[in-house]
């Protein structure tokens, strides 16, 4: 249509006119078609190139992943054996630093959003102050993440050294009793209560209070070195030769606590709230700013104090984007290797978190330390483990996707 | 009606039902604390950057205050060699280096990628096929880093095997590969929220001169543009540099400079990981080489947003 009309203005329009000597030359129509269609061509491709892209992406790791997925891989934890390794542990992990890392990021995230956007400053220092905050943020979101983890393992798993000049050794510390832990001449574990995990060798003595595994108290039966040994089954269970030595033997409570947090759950939650902080504070300020301010002026008018607005008008109303947002930020933080790695390298871990400061493992970390291994089965359950996390994600995702169709109703 | 009740029944019900009168003094009080409660919170993001900013500089300069560390070393050399004892060498070019050849190979595929798709989804695209090709997008945006180093390892360096001859198993092309594909949905989102903002007046005068599809999408709407599409190029850039486990994974541990790209190279960040997973809780020099290493890459990618965003801010076309 549009070339048709360009060639009739061309045809009729030159002749008509004798002030101008020779018309303005015009491109080549054809010319200009071709350019606009192999473009077109052009971008076709390249979207029919990235839906191939996922399909590849997804097809390869189900064709690795497949074959390995077992209901075994799901509940055991990690082992020496493939056949026989689990991620248990890393999705108990992965619920826990998550779980708690929202519980932190939240709060502090809607808050800064509700600061930035419903309190405008009105003097010069407010002004400057907010420009600051909201540059900041967009940069830190734009910081690589590794570096955040760099950050945690000095903030929140050294804390600067302040504690103890040992990481792994806790400065201060409470919930938690310390044993050492004998083996009797019948063979059984005897736990003798000691105050730190680093204390002397104690001296052991006939009656003294200890505990056997099941921490049932029991009194411990001890004879010099080449005495004389107790017959009877039950007297030999908790005899000790007084030169035995111990080995440090901790239970900590569901509450234990300790500073500084070491590469624990507490340690790793604070890290990926650091990273995923800019993006809940970003994804909360545009639904904040969705909100009609008709609906402000309203309740303004009625009498509200600000406070008062925003939590009877504004914060609900834009409920269902701020969640929308933080679902989607919790899937990055629920997929984000590279700072957890930073806080908790390369350790075994069997069993999942008991508390706070318990040594951690996660989805993705696991993934990397079987993708790492050059052995083909490991690589295999890697597969098997990032379709379990796929799924984790698109589900997640779907519920961001329900919740933005479903409960958003418009506002103006 | 209560317009028929007598006063004083309607006074009663009013004294009945009515809410008691919050006292006005703990209002203000309450509005005071949480008003202070917000900034406390928002002090908390300025206190992560004076944070990362302290901790990375001090202990660079612990660093540096080696005494087999030199800052024209660490500057000036090609050779980064922290475990060998004597031999110690700290040249962060090494490192450098294999991060700028994954960034290129990257932003060859991610640019010109994303810039067709964002210019397609916005000027070209039927509903149909953006209804398909959006949430492909955002699928492929959500896939974790951990996923597509597997992808590179187990997929791209394969395929790159059987087409090009002694390709390394972890080699700088799929690895630059896969980080491609994941800035690929970056630049794509970022660049079409900045073309969708031009506004439909230019494109329609344009459209009123006689211009095709492409007059319009190239001459008009690009140019328009050109600010937001620079600041997510920057963005794209900064985060294929930052990025951490793809390399991890697939592009190996060995750090020298080489433009080959089927050789294996380490990375800023790559290295990163390697002291992580290693044992670092003796304090010597090597720990302290995880600060300058880490710093330099904050450096680096810190510039690079912050030169997106005041192109974005301050060249932004403005149209009423």
């Amino acid at each position: 249509m549009t070339s048709e009309r360009k060639k009739t203005r061309a045809s009729t329009g030159s002749p008509s006119i004798r002030v101008q000597p020779t018309p303005p030359p015009l491109r080549d129509t054809r010319y200009r078609f071709f350019i606009n269609h192999s473009f077109h061509w052009l971008c076709w491709s390249t979207a029919v190139a990235s839906v191939a892209v996922l399909v590849i992406l997804i097809h390869s790791i189900l064709i690795q992943g497949v074959p390995t997925l077992s209901w075994t891989l799901l509940t055991s934890a990690p082992s020496q054996n493939a056949s026989e390794a689990g991620v248990w542990p890393a999705i108990c992990g992965t619920i826990w630093v998550c779980g708690l890392c929202a519980l932190i990021t939240m709060p502090a995230g809607v808050a800064t959003a509700i600061l930035l956007e419903e309190f405008p400053p009105r003097k010069r220092l407010g002004q400057f102050f907010h420009g600051i905050i909201q540059l900041n943020i967009s940069n830190l979101a734009g910081v690589p993440s590794i570096v955040y983890g760099i950050l945690g393992l000095t903030a929140f798993v050294t804390m600067f050294g302040i504690f103890s000049a040992d990481p792994t050794l806790p400065g201060f510390e409470i919930g938690v009793h310390h044993y050492q832990q004998f083996m009797s001449e019948g063979d059984r574990a005897i736990l003798v209560p000691v105050d730190t995990a680093d204390a002397q060798p104690i001296q052991l003595s006939d009656g003294m209070l200890a505990y056997d595994r099941d921490l049932n108290s029991i009194e411990v039966h001890v004879i010099e070195p080449g005495g004389e040994y107790p017959a009877e089954g039950e007297l030999l269970d908790r005899t000790l030769v007084s030169d035995a030595e111990g080995g440090a033997f901790s239970i900590p409570s569901f509450y234990y606590f300790r500073l500084p947090f070491g590469r624990g759950v507490i340690a790793g939650a604070l890290t990926l709230m650091l990273v995923v902080l800019p993006i809940v504070i970003i994804s909360s300020q545009e639904a904040l700013r969705a909100v009609p301010s008709s609906l402000r002026a309203g309740a303004l008018g009625l009498g509200a104090t600000p406070w008062q607005v925003i939590w009877n008008v504004t914060l609900p109303s834009a409920i269902p984007g701020i969640m929308t947002g933080s679902i989607l930020a919790m899937s990055r933080a629920i997929g984000e290797a590279a700072p957890l790695l930073i806080i908790s390298g390369v350790v075994f871990i069997s069993q999942a978190p008991q508390n706070l400061m318990d040594e951690f493992t996660v989805m993705p970390l696991q993934i990397y330390k079987w993708a790492d291994r050059p052995q083909a089965e490991f690589r295999a359950i890697a597969g098997s483990a990032i379709i379990l996390l796929l799924v984790i994600l698109l589900s997640f995702n779907a519920v961001a996707v329900y919740i933005r169709q479903k409960l958003q109703k418009p506002l103006s | 009606m209560p317009s028929a009740a007598s006063p004083e029944l309607s006074t009663a019900v009013q004294q009945v039902f009515a809410n008691p009168r919050r006292s006005l003094r703990g209002t203000r009080a309450r509005e005071v604390i949480i008003y202070f409660c917000l900034i406390l919170c928002a002090c908390f993001s300025i206190l992560i950057t004076v944070s990362i900013l302290g901790v990375l500089a001090k202990e660079t300069w612990n660093f540096f205050q080696d005494e087999d560390v030199t800052l024209a070393n660490f500057l000036g050399s090609t050779k980064w060699n922290p475990t060998l004892g004597s031999q110690h060498s700290f040249g962060i070019w090494a490192l450098v280096s294999g991060t700028m050849l994954i960034t290129v190979i990257a932003m060859a595929i991610a640019l010109p990628l994303g810039l067709i798709s964002a210019i397609y989804l916005s000027e070209y695209a039927p509903t149909r096929v953006r209804d398909i090709l959006k949430p492909v997008l955002e699928i492929l945006a959500g896939i974790p880093t951990v996923v597509y180093g597997f992808f590179a390892l187990m997929t791209i360096t394969p395929m790159l095997q059987r087409v090009l001859s002694e390709v390394n198993v972890f080699n700088a092309l799929g690895a630059g590969i896969a980080v491609g594909i994941l800035c690929f949905p970056t630049v794509c989102s970022l660049s079409e929220d900045a073309l969708r903002a031009v506004p439909r007046s230019l494109r329609e005068a344009a459209y009123g001169l006689g211009g095709t599809r492409f007059d319009v999408a190239i001459k008009v709407v690009l140019p328009a543009a050109l600010s937001g599409i620079i600041s997510a190029f920057l963005l794209a850039v900064a985060r294929a540099i930052g990025e951490t486990m793809i390399v991890a994974l697939a592009a190996g541990s060995r750090p020298h400079v080489t433009i080959d790209p089927r050789e294996d190279v380490q990375t800023m960040t790559g290295y990163m990981v390697q002291m992580a997973t290693g044992d670092i809780s003796n304090y010597d020099v090597e720990y302290y080489s995880l600060y300058a290493v880490a710093f330099t890459l904050f450096v680096l990618t810190l510039t690079l947003t912050m030169i997106g965003n005041i192109v974005r801010k301050r060249f932004r076309e403005k149209y009423e």
